[in-house]
């Protein structure tokens, strides 16, 4: 693991700082708490901004989709959230990231315990070249949230369970993870991820190395589990990003150009290059 | 900004402008229409009713364009607006048709009448409910949200027209019992130029909806009281038009 540069977390002076470029927030849900406050959130790698200046709140229990053209920041962004970007050399993030009202870049916080509250799906599925069971058993027990090994049972069960994959795999949780077909994989993954009970799922592009009907369940579980999770969906897919969630934000030259409710972006976007873009037009 | 996939940007283009011929049709045959009730033209009469089948024949066609764009290119934002009002507009221009249609076959048994004084109002009120038409797929065509806002909020001028006919050919059937058939039929003409505004006015809130992106809440003011209107029995007060309260 590479050490960050160096990590400057800028408290914003005063209100006319929070609110600059545009101050992101769903009218209709101002009043509800941010899982995430983000504001006047930068990220330089090297000479390259990467992220300008965004500023937006992300809700939990609830589904929220970056979307944006490759290279808009997106998943730096997304990578922002559970410090990622601290393995990546030269990368140097600037501005508050609050998760729960706590200072992600705290240097108090923990990324490994953060990391635990902040789970991370990838794009290809990632499974440990182990068995099914020590897949999803891996986080409970470096965590130590099994006091027995019958205990560790259940909790890999009612992952499996949860992830929609316990009827396919019971009969061979000993079988290596590998054995299992792609959208298995990224179903275990998940599991992975849910085993340790996080309070935020973050996903990059999850679905885009799955077929329709594997791509179906995952956006089926997203859905499933969004009532009880926060999670934010990097996606490709417009008609994915439609489908799944229910806040989108458009990031564009690593700049944040609408945030808004999934319905109204896609029927109605205020900024004409959000227009340009998700329906496939070009200048 | 034109489309990165230019098929899907034709067919955008081809559905907007099957829209725009098929209410060149309708305003055709609104036209003739009128043409047909005032000069007593049974053969112009005949040709708008065998003109309506071309008129469903559009229909159809822009119903099958906008299935396929929605299941085969599932468009968003200004295109799905695009999309679903095309339909939406290509319904209320068929709707047009019909009653231009049924305008027609009532114009076969009007001719066969005394005409009626009324008559001149009836064809005053479907001239300008035929310029709320053309106005409105004016503003279509040529993407103008003040123009179709316009028509919109212009629908008064046909109701208070149609209240004030509707009272005429009342009294035209007291005055003369030989005359309800025709001042019947003319009621229902009246009625259905009277319906081709609303049409239009539907018309111009979807111009709207697909160039704002947000419908036109304001209450629209209904000026269509005929539904209160009677005729005055003697020694009997006429009830005001203006008080819905009352039966």
């Amino acid at each position: 693991m590479t050490h960050v540069e160096s990590i400057d977390v800028l408290e914003p002076a005063g209100d006319a700082a929070g609110k600059s470029a545009a101050a992101r927030e769903l009218p209709e849900q101002a009043s509800a708490p941010a899982k995430f406050d983000c504001s006047g959130v930068n990220v330089h790698y090297g000479r390259n901004h990467a992220i300008k200046n965004v500023t937006l709140k992300i809700y939990d229990r609830s589904v929220t989709a970056l979307i944006g053209p490759s290279g808009c920041g997106k998943t730096t962004f997304l990578r922002v959230l559970n410090r990622m970007n601290d393995t990546i050399e030269g990368a140097r993030v600037t501005g508050r990231i609050l998760i729960d009202g706590q200072n992600v870049y705290d240097k108090t916080v923990d990324p490994v315990q953060l990391r635990a509250r902040v789970g991370m799906v990838f794009q290809k599925p990632n499974p440990f070249p182990k068995s099914i069971y020590d897949n999803v058993a891996y986080g409970p027990r470096i965590h130590g949230l099994a006091e027995s090994a019958s205990a560790l049972d259940g909790i890999v069960e009612d992952a499996l369970r949860r992830a929609g994959l316990w009827e396919e795999v019971k009969d061979r949780l000993a079988m290596p993870a590998t054995s299992l077909s792609g959208g298995q994989q990224q179903r275990l993954v998940i599991a992975r991820a849910i085993a340790i009970h996080p309070e935020v799922i973050l996903m990059d592009e999850p679905c885009s190395a799955l077929d329709p009907i594997a791509t179906a369940r995952i956006e089926e579980l997203i859905d499933e589990i969004s009532r009880q999770y926060c999670i934010i969906i990097v996606t490709h897919s417009m008609a994915q990003a439609a489908r799944v969630s229910k806040q989108t934000a458009f990031f564009n030259m690593g700049e944040l150009v609408e945030y808004g409710e999934t319905t109204r972006v896609f029927t109605n976007p205020d900024d004409p290059r959000t227009q340009d873009y998700i329906t496939g037009r070009f200048g | 900004m034109t489309h990165i996939v230019t098929s899907y940007a034709s067919e955008l283009e081809t559905l907007s402008s099957s829209v725009t011929q098929m209410g060149g049709l309708v305003e055709a045959q609104l036209s003739d229409v009128m043409d047909a009730v005032a000069r007593r033209d049974l053969a112009l009469a005949r040709k708008v009713i065998d003109l309506d089948a071309r008129i469903d024949v559009y229909n159809h066609e822009i119903e099958a364009d906008v299935m396929n764009l929605l299941a085969l290119r599932q468009p968003v934002a200004i295109d799905l607006r695009e999309t679903v009002c095309a339909m939406k507009i290509a319904h209320e221009l068929e709707r047009i048709g019909d009653l231009a249609k049924n305008i027609a076959k009532r114009a076969l048994v009007i001719s066969q009448q005394e005409p009626l004084r009324a008559l001149n109002g009836v064809i005053r009120m479907g001239r300008i409910s035929l310029m709320r038409v053309s106005d409105v797929l004016n503003a279509y065509a040529q993407r103008n949200v003040a123009q179709a806002k316009s028509v919109w909020g212009a629908d008064d001028e046909i109701d208070e027209l149609y209240n004030s006919l509707f009272a005429e050919i009342l009294s035209a059937m007291m005055e003369d019992a030989s005359a309800v058939n025709a001042c019947t039929q003319l009621a229902f003409v009246a009625k259905n130029f009277e319906r081709v505004g609303d049409h239009a006015t539907n018309i111009a809130e979807s111009v709207h909806f697909l160039l704002v992106g947000e419908y036109l809440d304001e209450l629209r003011p209904k000026g269509d009281v005929t539904s209160l209107t009677t005729v005055p029995k003697p020694d009997d007060k006429a009830p005001d038009p203006e008080d819905k309260e009352q039966p």
